[in-house]
């Protein structure tokens, strides 16, 4: 008997360390250059939000995810591949966004990310693809009517994990408490549950959210700047060409126009007009 | 790993006194509330024993996650006011007290229940026998497996990180999306949690070495 | 009222139960992972083989001493610096059996041991072989003591899978909070079929075991 385990033991363990030399000498997913394993199973995989209304959202009735940046995604995925390339999508929040692509579980972020000096450091980033810019999301009637307003101590300011939107409270707000949920569900609910005083986060997420939920509003206009980019490992400089190239094309060919307007093309107090690019 | 520590010393540290401080007052008063339960159940009225069954199945059969959303979204919403801390912690406690409730349970049904009718034949009330004959006799019995029930409070205080609860597990979530070095943060994180879990689950191990012989 | 009629709407209910199937799938996948696994290291550890078992002892209780939460991030976001890209629902799986096999071989190696030892030697004494004796009379016994604290056991693995919500698992609890993040009116109602569904699944299983500890006795 213990003749039988000891042998299922050493198997075992000399398996794992099988799996441990072959993964060692296997490169990491994030070293392997992303156009080469592209084009072999033409196919793309992005990170997109899931909870971000205009941009990225669960649509319940098909189990698919629908926004700007799947839409963007997926022309620039038909531009590097050709028409038949296949985009795949992984869900990401904010927290997980940053690790996922690190470690390679997917091949660049398309996720109302904010290019920031901070974030050049660890990735790549395309050029701006989204001009977004911070903002409040209250309820009507709130006394709250910009950011000066939160500067007080005691008052609560909903976040997300990993938004750059944390560090800017910080930044114009110091004496506010910054309270960071897990992804933007979890804020909205957190705000309709009284958790905080304010939402913030990118206008273009907070108009999504007002027209989701009634009795909210967008104030105080923008108080950052916040360009989105796709997000791309360091070291993939053929992989961030190629995205450009593809952006640069779809905004030449007026597609990038016709996904604008047809995902803000509606949105009450946001003059899509003024985004257009050409 | 070391640099983690360096750079967000006081964050990490924070957070493990929020995952102990949660745990011990979520442990204190699952003691209490558990106990309550385990004695319903062990009462002659039938009402009694009734409540105490549908409180230990309903909240071992559902995930603690539930149970701490809906103090952090529901609550709030329709009745009073509370934090995720706050939240956190009660859920923790409703749901760790129907685990502590089936364990104290079972440590008085191992008492010898001649203990119970002699105490009742020689005139004390139901209540008194308990409180003085049975359950320091039960406690014995069942703080092994009340060790391991805080260990599990420890861990599953982690679900404080899906309400803002300033916890281990939360500080860990934002220092890995800010230093963006994922693995050595979670790898801190664990070894702090360790700190706490590890050392109990050894001395565990010994008192129930040391009530078995 | 309103609100529980229209939060109960079919297209809500088919998401909801597409979550209920992913939590019951990825349940079932680590229940008999682990379960294996498990049993294996609780055997491994029993026999006390020299460096193999305190090695395997010392790396369980590490396991077991872990939040579940920090072993999902492990899997999920460790495993492309193997090579490998698992998708979330893969990486609550492996994640969930790397846990729950720590847990279940503690409990296995605590049901070998209350087996009276007397047992071992009458059966020794009657010319059976050392694993004769373990595979047909110790571990079909010790299963039998085994039975409510490996279903305890998995009752918790199934509630737990409600945490890889963090890595976005299209499970129960995940689209439970998509519906209701897109409207608050929805909220309670959501709350509602959340703990009606995962009751129903847990207490199933626990009502299994018990009638299964019946047959057995």
């Amino acid at each position: 008997m213990k003749k039988v385990f000891r042998l299922v033991g050493i198997v075992l363990s000399s398996l794992v360390v099988l799996v441990m030399l072959t993964a060692c000498g296997s490169k990491p997913l994030s070293a392997q250059n992303v156009v080469t394993r592209a084009k072999q199973s033409n196919t793309i995989t992005w990170g997109v939000k899931a909870d971000t209304k205009l941009f990225g959202l669960m649509d319940v009735k098909d189990d698919t995810i629908k926004g700007f940046d799947v839409d963007i995604a997926k022309a620039i995925t038909k531009q590097i591949l050709g028409p038949k390339g296949k985009a795949k999508f992984v869900q990401v929040t904010s927290q997980t966004r940053m690790p996922l692509l690190k470690n390679g579980n997917i091949d660049a972020i398309i996720a109302t990310m904010t290019i920031t000096p901070e974030r050049e450091k660890q990735v790549d980033f395309s050029k701006s693809y989204f001009d977004a810019g911070q903002s409040l999301l209250v309820k009507d009637g709130s006394p709250i009517k910009n950011i000066k307003d939160l500067n007080k101590t005691g008052t609560v300011v909903l976040g997300v994990v990993g938004s750059n939107s944390v560090q800017n409270v910080a930044l114009h707000a110091p004496k506010a408490k910054v309270l960071q949920l897990t992804d933007y569900a979890q804020a909205m609910t957190a705000l309709k549950s009284g958790q905080g005083a304010a939402l913030t986060t990118d206008n273009g997420i907070l108009y999504g959210m007002a027209v989701e939920n009634p009795g909210y509003q967008v104030v105080g206009g923008t108080f950052t700047k916040e360009p989105y980019g796709i997000a791309i490992n360091k070291g993939q400089s053929e992989f961030k060409g190629d995205v450009n190239k593809g952006l640069r094309a779809i905004e030449k060919s007026g597609e990038y126009n016709r996904i604008l307007k047809k995902w803000f093309g509606n949105v009450k107090g946001f003059n899509y007009k003024e985004m257009e690019r050409h | 790993m070391i640099s983690i520590f360096q750079n967000y010393g006081g964050e990490l540290l924070q957070g493990f006194g929020q995952t102990l401080l949660c745990s011990v007052i979520a442990l204190f008063f699952s003691l209490i509330i558990g106990s309550m339960f385990a004695i319903f159940e062990t009462t002659p009225i039938k009402f009694l024993r009734v409540i105490a069954r549908i409180y230990i199945e309903v909240f071992r059969n559902i995930p603690l996650l539930v149970i701490t959303m809906f103090f952090f979204v529901v609550i709030p919403m329709f009745v009073v006011k509370i934090g995720g801390f706050t939240a956190g912690t009660i859920g923790l406690t409703i749901y760790t007290s129907a685990f502590i409730a089936e364990t104290v349970r079972a440590g008085i049904q191992s008492v010898d229940p001649g203990q119970m009718e002699g105490a009742r034949a020689n005139g004390l009330s139901f209540w008194q026998a308990m409180r003085y004959i049975v359950l320091p006799q039960a406690f014995r019995y069942v703080i092994p497996p009340l060790g391991n029930q805080f260990i599990n409070l420890v861990k599953n205080s982690s679900v404080l990180a899906f309400v803002a609860g300033f916890d281990l597990m939360y500080q860990g979530n934002v220092i890995a999306s800010d230093s963006l070095s994922t693995m050595s943060t979670y790898m801190c994180v664990g070894v702090l949690y360790l700190v706490i879990t590890m050392p109990l689950s050894y001395w565990m191990r010994h008192l129930e070495k040391k009530l078995a012989s | 009222m309103k609100d529980f009629i229209d939060a109960y709407s079919w297209i809500n209910m088919r998401y909801l139960f597409q979550g209920l199937w992913i939590t019951v799938i990825v349940s079932i996948a680590s229940i008999a992972g682990s379960y294996v696994i498990g049993t294996i290291l609780g055997i491994i550890r029993y026999l006390n083989i020299k460096v193999l078992s305190p090695v395997v002892g010392f790396i369980i209780d590490i396991i077991r001493n872990l939040p579940l939460l920090l072993i999902i991030f492990f899997t999920y976001f460790g495993l492309p610096n193997l090579g490998l890209r698992p998708s979330s629902v893969w990486a609550t799986i492996l994640a969930l059996i790397i846990f729950e096999s720590a847990m279940i071989a503690e409990i296995v190696r605590s049901g070998i041991i209350a087996v009276p030892t007397g047992q071992m030697e009458g059966a020794r004494a009657n010319g059976l072989s050392y694993s004769q004796t373990m595979l047909h009379i110790i571990l079909p016994q010790a299963m039998k003591k085994m039975i409510p604290a490996l279903v305890s056991q998995f009752i918790s693995l199934i509630k737990d899978t409600s945490l890889a919500t963090i890595i976005v698992l299209p499970d129960l609890m995940h689209n439970a909070q998509i519906v209701y993040g897109e409207n608050t009116s929805y909220i309670l109602p959501m709350f509602l079929m959340l703990a009606i569904m995962y009751f129903v699944v847990c207490y199933a299983l626990s009502l299994v075991s018990r009638s299964l500890e019946k047959r057995m006795s």
